[in-house]
């Protein structure tokens, strides 16, 4: 279970690790850009924004000195970069392997079909629901306080990964309208917001960010899955 | 028969807990703690998987 978790993340890591270069760090460095002030955007500065909101609000300027304190060359930061994006899958492997463990012991099949399937329930799990309240944030944006939006973002993902369980394996006519609601609930709940927007980067790079972060997780996602369904599927045969 | 597939149950339900914790733990260190040097190693990353960062 734990060697099919390893390879599946690592794989579908390195493969994100290469779309991220191909897609998404170019958008990261341009909004960092409007962040640091190095470029401005025509109607908004980091500058502008209320001090007392600012801080409240989780600082992108603690953020930014924080960047510049660091100040690692880019081979290192983009070396972290695929480090953590390694143990981040593999993170996300371990739990879709776990799953897949849960439903044998249920009595369900799990191969390479139905770990795209897996995969493809756990890209909105993990991102597209928890990305209609918490959209993927560009730096240079400013968002509520970050402790509630990861209690938030944890609830979104326990409630939509349950609900697709639910609706996937559940037996009972009543689990169409329980996971309707578990889908529904973190939204109708709603993620934390700020009282007017702050970001000082341009609303199309963060658009274009929040889109290619969208893209590139669908398509790790699936193949995550498909790759960990596959393993699971011949250590069980094996 | 009955007393093996239970053994059998409890040791899968035993794997399965031990890869949600691991998953869990992995994924709070790398995408959710806020020690200053996480932060910055694992930034990049955190916002391109949609995690809250900042």
């Amino acid at each position: 279970m734990l060697t099919g978790a390893l390879f599946a993340g690592c794989a579908a890591g390195l493969i994100a690790a290469l779309l991220h270069f191909a897609f998404v760090q170019e958008v990261i460095l341009l909004g960092e850009g409007y962040e640091t002030g190095e470029l401005t955007h025509f109607s908004g500065s980091a500058l502008e924004a209320p001090a007392d909101h600012a801080h409240e609000a989780g600082a992108a300027d603690d953020h930014v000195q924080g960047a510049e304190a660091a100040d690692p060359s880019a081979l290192t930061r983009n070396g972290l970069t695929v480090l953590f994006t390694i143990l981040i899958y593999v993170s996300y492997a371990g739990l879709l392997v776990a799953g897949f463990g849960l439903a044998e012991t249920l009595g369900k099949r799990v191969g390479a079909v139905e770990g795209l399937l897996w995969g493809i329930a756990g890209f909105v799990s993990f991102q597209l629901a928890p990305a209609l309240g918490l959209p993927p944030e560009l730096p240079g944006t400013v968002a509520a306080d970050l402790g509630d939006r990861q209690v938030w973002w944890w609830g979104a993902v326990a409630l939509t990964g349950t609900a697709l369980a639910l609706l996937a394996y559940g037996h009972h006519a009543w689990k169409y309208p329980l996971a309707v609601g578990m889908l529904a609930l973190p939204h109708i709940i709603g993620a934390p917001t700020i009282d007017e927007y702050y970001g000082v980067a341009p609303p199309e790079v963060g658009a274009m960010f929040s889109a290619r972060v969208l893209g590139v997780g669908l398509a790790v996602w699936a193949v995550l899955g498909w790759v960990a369904g596959q393993l699971w599927e011949r250590s069980r045969t094996a | 028969m009955t007393t093996l597939s239970s053994v059998k149950t409890t040791s899968g339900l035993a794997s399965v807990l031990a890869m949600v914790v691991m998953g869990v733990a992995l994924m709070f260190v790398a995408g959710h703690a806020q020690s200053a040097t996480l932060h910055d190693a694992a930034h990049d990353m955190r916002h391109a998987t949609g995690f809250p960062c900042h």
